[in-house]
C-alpha cells in the first residue's frame, strides 16, 4: 500500500509537468486549431536559456523569471513571423511548419550547447516528506503548477485581456467586429503558451537532466494528455496529464517491465478514447453541412 | 475592360505543333518514363542506389496521399505499416527462404488486413485524435519489434542477401543495384496506375467527398464508415510494400530505422510534395531522400535546422505543396498562352 501510494505520488508530480505542457498544447490549439509540435523544443530552449542565467550567477527564481518573460516575447514572435503567414493555409502546412520549428530549436539548441546531457539545479531541496510517501521536490513541483494554474485561471477570468483572449479564440470574426485586436491576441496566446511550456521545462530538467531532446517524451505524453482530457479544455488538460502521469507510473511499476511500458500506457489512453472519442472533458463539435 | 474567354480545355481546336494538349501530356509522361529507364546507366551505382530509395519512399508517400489527401485521414503512424511490410518481407526471405519477389504480395495482403483492423477504431476518431491514435503506433513499433525478438532478431535486426538480377542480365552485365532499380521502378509505375485508377473514378469522388463534407456524403448514399476503411486498407497497402522494397533493397531492418522520424517524414513529404496530387508523391520521395543530406552539406553544425528552414520556406512558397500549387499556376499559364 505505501508503494501504491509512493508511485501515485510520483505520478503527480510527474504528471503535474505533462499537465502544464498539455495546457500550453491546449492553448494553442483553442486559438488557432494547430496542434504545435515545436511546444517541447520552444520550452527545451526556454530551460537552456535559465541554465545559462543560472550558470552566470543569476539566483534561481531571478532567471525564471526572467526567461519566462523571455519565452513570453520570443512565442510573440515566433507567433507573428513564423505561424502568421500560415494562417490561412491548409492546415497540413502549418502542421508541417511547426514540425519544421522543432527541428530548427533542437538542431540549434545542440548546436550551441551542444548534446552533452547538463545537470539543472533544482530549487526544492530533495527531502522525504509525510513518511518517504513523497519528496520535498514532488511538492515543490506540484505547488508550482497549481500556482501557475490559480494565476491563469485568474486571467482569462477576472482581466479584460483575458476575456478579449476568450472571445477571439470562440468567435475570431464577432470578436474582431467589437474592436479586439484577434491578431495580437493570438499572439499573446502563444507568447503564454511558450511561458507555460518554459515553466515545465525548468521543472522537469532536474529529473531529467538537460539536454536538446529532453522534451521529446514530455511532449508526447502531454498530447496525450490533452486529448485525453479533450483538447477543447484547459480543465481537461490539467486533469488529463495528471491521469497520464499516474498511469504511466503505474503500469511501469505493476504491469510491465519498462521496454513496453509506452505501448501499454498509450493502449490504455486509446482504450478511453474510443468511449469517449472527444476526450473526457471535450465537448463534441456539431457541424452544420 | 473586356478578357476574351479561355477556350475550354480539350477542344479540336488546341493544338499546338498538330497535337492536341492531351497527347501533349501523355508524351510528356512517356517522355519521363524512357529518361527514368535509361538513367541508370548514366550514373554511378551510389546514385543509383539513392534514385531507388526515392522511387521506394514516392510508392510510401503515394500511400499516405490517399488517406490523408484525398480521405482526410491524418496519420503520423505511416512508419508502423512501413516497418510492418518490410518485417514480412525479411522474415519471409530469412526465415523460410522465401525469393525476394514473391515477398511483396504477402507483404502487401498483411499491410492491407492490418491496416483495415486498424482502420476500424480510427473511424471514431478525426483531427487530431487520430493524430494521437496513429502516433501511438508510430511509437510502438520498435518497441514491438525488440520485444519479439526471436522472429525479429531484436535489436540486432535481419541482415539480407542482396537479390541478384535473373542470369541472362547479369550475362548482359546487370549489376544488382540496377536490377533492383528496375524492380522498384516497375512497383512505382504499377502503384500510380492503381492509384489513379483508383482515384480518378467513382471511388476517389467518394473519397474526397467524404473529405470535404462527411454528413452530405453519407446522406447521398456513400457508405462512409466503409470507404474510410477502405482508404485506410489500400493506404497502408502502398506503403507495406514500400517497406518490404526498401528490406530488400537496403538488406537489412532493424528496429532504429523505423523510428517516428520515419512517420514523420512521410507526412512531411507528402505535404511538400502535394498532400492530394499523385505526382507529388515523387516530389515528396526526393525531399525526403534528398534534403537531409544537402542540409548536411550547407551546415555540419546543424543540419536539422536547415532541413527544417527548407521545410518552412516551401511551405511558405507552395502552402498547397510543390505539384498541389504549380499545377494550377501552369493551366492558367497554358490558357493565357491560348487566349493569346
Amino acid at each position: 500500500m505505501h508503494q501504491f501510494l509512493q508511485q501515485i505520488f510520483s505520478g503527480l508530480a510527474a504528471g503535474a509537468i505533462y499537465a502544464s505542457l498539455a495546457l500550453a498544447l491546449v492553448m494553442i490549439y483553442r486559438a488557432t486549431d494547430l496542434v504545435n509540435f515545436a511546444q517541447g523544443e520552444m520550452a527545451m530552449f526556454s530551460t537552456y536559456i535559465a541554465w545559462t542565467l543560472v550558470n552566470a550567477e543569476v539566483p534561481f527564481w531571478g532567471a525564471f523569471l526572467i526567461t519566462l518573460v523571455v519565452s513570453f516575447v520570443g512565442g510573440m514572435l515566433i507567433e507573428r513571423v513564423v505561424i502568421r503567414p500560415v494562417e490561412n493555409a491548409p492546415v497540413l502546412a502549418a502542421v508541417v511548419v511547426t514540425i519544421g520549428l522543432l527541428l530548427i530549436f533542437n538542431s540549434t539548441a545542440g548546436w550551441i550547447y551542444s548534446y552533452t546531457v547538463q545537470d539543472f539545479p533544482s530549487p526544492f531541496p530533495d527531502r522525504p516528506l509525510f513518511g518517504a510517501l513523497m519528496t520535498t521536490r514532488d511538492l515543490g513541483v506540484i505547488a508550482v503548477t497549481l500556482a501557475m494554474l490559480i494565476l491563469l485561471f485568474v486571467f482569462f477570468r477576472f482581466t479584460a485581456t483575458g476575456l478579449a483572449m476568450r472571445a477571439a479564440a470562440q468567435n475570431p470574426d464577432s470578436a474582431r467586429l467589437c474592436g479586439i485586436r484577434v491578431g495580437r491576441m493570438l499572439a499573446i496566446g502563444w507568447g503564454l503558451a511558450a511561458a507555460i511550456g518554459a515553466t515545465a521545462g525548468i521543472m522537469v530538467a532536474p529529473v531529467l537532466f538537460l539536454d536538446p531532446n529532453m522534451m521529446g517524451g514530455v511532449l508526447i505524453y502531454a498530447f496525450a494528455g490533452a486529448l485525453l482530457g479533450g483538447i477543447t479544455s484547459p480543465v481537461g488538460a490539467v486533469v488529463g496529464g495528471l491521469i497520464v502521469g499516474v498511469t504511466e507510473n503505474l503500469v511501469g511499476t505493476y504491469l510491465i517491465a519498462s521496454q513496453l511500458k509506452l505501448t501499454v500506457a498509450f493502449a490504455l489512453i486509446i482504450l478511453v478514447l474510443v468511449f469517449r472519442p472527444n476526450g473526457l472533458f471535450g465537448t463534441a463539435i456539431v457541424r452544420r453541412v | 475592360m473586356e478578357r476574351p474567354l479561355p477556350a475550354p480545355a480539350g477542344l479540336a481546336a488546341d493544338r499546338y505543333a498538330g497535337l492536341s494538349l492531351a497527347a501533349w501530356q501523355k508524351f510528356g509522361t512517356l517522355a519521363l518514363i524512357v529518361l527514368a529507364a535509361v538513367l541508370p546507366f548514366a550514373l554511378s551505382r551510389y546514385h543509383v542506389f539513392e534514385l531507388t530509395m526515392v522511387m521506394i519512399y514516392a510508392i510510401a508517400v503515394l500511400g499516405l496521399n490517399i488517406l490523408t489527401g484525398y480521405n482526410g485521414q491524418i496519420s503520423l503512424g505511416h512508419g508502423g505499416f512501413f516497418a510492418a511490410g518490410a518485417y514480412t518481407a525479411a522474415i519471409l526471405m530469412h526465415h523460410y527462404g522465401v525469393p525476394y519477389w514473391a515477398t511483396l504480395p504477402p507483404a502487401a495482403v498483411i499491410c492491407f488486413a492490418l491496416g483495415v483492423l486498424f482502420g476500424l477504431p480510427a473511424l471514431r476518431f478525426e483531427g487530431p485524435y487520430l493524430a494521437l491514435v496513429t502516433l501511438a503506433m508510430a511509437l510502438a513499433t520498435p518497441q514491438l519489434l525488440k520485444y519479439f525478438d526471436t522472429w525479429t532478431g531484436g535489436q540486432q535486426g535481419i541482415n539480407l542477401v542482396k537479390p541478384m538480377p535473373p542470369p541472362a542480365l547479369v550475362e548482359l552485365g546487370l549489376d544488382r543495384d540496377r536490377w533492383l532499380y528496375y524492380v522498384a521502378f516497375v512497383a512505382l509505375l504499377i502503384a500510380i496506375r492503381v492509384a489513379a485508377n483508383l482515384l480518378h473514378g467513382r471511388t476517389g469522388r467518394a473519397l474526397i467527398a467524404i473529405r470535404d463534407q462527411p454528413i452530405a456524403a453519407a446522406a447521398m448514399g456513400i457508405h462512409t464508415a466503409r470507404y474510410k476503411t477502405l482508404a485506410f486498407g489500400t493506404s497502408t497497402l502502398f506503403t507495406g510494400v514500400a517497406g518490404a522494397l526498401a528490406a530488400i533493397v537496403i538488406g537489412y531492418v532493424s528496429p532504429e530505422g523505423y523510428s517516428l522520424f520515419l512517420s514523420v517524414s512521410f507526412l512531411v513529404g507528402s505535404a511538400i510534395g502535394g498532400i492530394a496530387t499523385i505526382g507529388g508523391a515523387i516530389v515528396g520521395g526526393l525531399f525526403i531522400q534528398f534534403v537531409p543530406n544537402l542540409a548536411n552539406d550547407i551546415s555540419d553544425a546543424a543540419p536539422w535546422a536547415i532541413y527544417g528552414l527548407a521545410m518552412l520556406l516551401f511551405m511558405y512558397a507552395m502552402p498547397r505543396g510543390v505539384v498541389g500549387s504549380l499545377g494550377p499556376l501552369i493551366a492558367r499559364l497554358t490558357q493565357r498562352i491560348r487566349a493569346g
